[in-house]
């Protein structure tokens, strides 16, 4: 049986950090129970290409009612990696995110900032032999929230991986460089200083497509094992 | 070539809040948006092996209240311990070992998954569910168990629910109930307080 590589919780933010109002409710003040992980853990969902829609990856076309979406169209790739630098294959990647204007198609989203009629701002895809994704998106806009006076959220894209455990579980955001709200951002500063340029992607000429598309390089790093597993494959 | 950042500061990419507004991309038609989702409630289909149950629970904060935006998802094997090991694996056994729900289409804010009660995987490992949960005010997700209240002796011989301090192990047993002919079992997750759930490094 696989043996993980630990959580490395200096790279995480912490579950309280009150900076972020909500975490003070919700976060666990207990100390976890340190466990050896059983299949349980071990596994990853099983999902095929079936599960993927052929324009599941571009958000610019997978939600047009009358036109293309507003906005800077922009390419997200990166590679999905485990500490060991091996390539997790085949695995899903999921991603939400808010349109040009900053608002959200979710209906608890009232921020008064228009709708798209043709942008959803969800998409997934699964990461091909060399653990690489590929979105094609809107740049989402910055948007206000509630957590204390003149808050606004820096512009960012949500992204929900698995990789290849269970517990190799991440929920992410990933953030553009040189954006002057990270440093008001507590889910930004709620992150180890050390370790928050690795959530801010880079601007890749050789990524952006001429006369189409910027391109952002956003890479994910996942907890990893002293062994692979293939049967899900 | 890795993006800057990795190159001089390689490691796990830090964790960040699923936020308030993840239905629409991970579970959209739970929450009857116009995208599919890779998992649901459905864990178990037509013909899976085992006893069927529904898993039910609420995620509750530290001032007792239910959480309307959590994410709960779960993994587990069938009534034969047995996890599918591939797409046509869960097609045959009509078991998908995995589900996702979030907490805010029941009217309770319960999570409601269909399933079947699960055997056990291992020698002397009782059967339990691996849950995830996540949710807005998280900037990471926290991991733990459902066992089953009425699997007294194998709970009893467990080793993890051993190294779990006896007064806080009820906070992982899912409660037995039936009517109707619906077996439901119910584990309800304690943020905080006096029933804080336990939560495992794992």
């Amino acid at each position: 049986m696989a043996k993980l590589d630990p959580r490395d919780w200096d790279s995480h933010p912490s579950y309280i950090y009150p900076g972020y109002k909500s975490t003070v409710k919700r976060g666990p003040t207990k100390p976890l129970i340190p466990i050896k992980a059983s299949m349980a853990e071990l596994r990853q969902p099983v999902y095929g290409h079936d599960s993927i829609g052929e324009l599941d990856h571009d958000l610019t076309r997978n939600a047009r009612m009358n036109g293309e979406p507003l906005g800077e169209r922009m390419i997200l790739t990166g590679q999905v990696l485990d500490e060991r630098k091996r390539p997790v294959r085949n695995t899903l990647v999921e991603l939400w995110q808010a349109n040009a204007a900053g608002r959200y198609v979710h209906k608890v989203d009232q921020h008064d900032a228009p709708l798209d009629p043709n942008f959803l701002g969800a998409g997934r895809c699964l990461t091909d032999s060399e653990g690489r994704y590929r979105f094609l998106t809107i740049k989402p806009g910055a948007y206000p929230w509630g957590n204390h006076p003149n808050a606004w959220r820096p512009q960012h894209i949500h992204l929900s991986l698995f990789g290849e455990h269970f517990a190799s579980r991440l929920v992410t955001q990933m953030y553009f460089p040189g954006d002057p709200l990270l440093q008001y951002d507590p889910m930004v500063t709620g992150t180890p200083e050390k370790y928050r340029n690795r959530l801010i992607a880079d601007f890749s000429l050789d990524i952006t497509e001429d006369g189409y598309a910027l391109g952002y390089q956003f890479d994910i790093v996942l907890r990893g094992a002293d062994e692979t597993h293939f049967e899900n494959r | 070539m890795l993006m800057s950042a990795l190159q001089t500061n390689f490691g796990q990419t830090p964790s960040q809040t699923v936020g308030p507004y993840f239905a629409y991309g991970l579970a959209a038609t739970q929450y009857g948006y116009n995208f599919n989702q890779p998992f649901d409630d459905r864990v178990a289909l037509e013909g899976a092996r085992g006893e069927r149950i529904r898993l039910v629970g609420r995620v509750i904060d530290g001032d007792g209240k239910p959480i309307n935006d959590a994410m709960v998802e779960i993994c587990q094997p069938d009534g034969e311990g047995h996890y599918p090991t591939s797409v046509e694996d869960a097609k045959a056994r009509g078991f998908r070992g995995f589900g996702r729900m979030g907490t805010g289409t029941d009217a309770h804010n319960r999570f409601v998954f269909q399933t079947v009660k699960p055997g056990a995987n291992a020698a002397g490992e009782a059967p339990f569910v691996g849950v995830i949960v996540t949710m807005r005010g998280m900037l990471l997700h926290a991991f733990t168990r459902a066992y089953f209240a009425d699997e007294t002796k194998a709970n009893a011989e467990d080793a993890v629910l051993a190294q779990v301090p006896a007064e806080r192990r009820g906070t992982l047993l899912a409660q037995r109930s039936e009517e109707g002919g619906q077996v439901t079992y119910t584990f309800d997750i304690h943020m905080q307080g006096e029933r804080e759930t336990v939560f495992f490094d794992v």
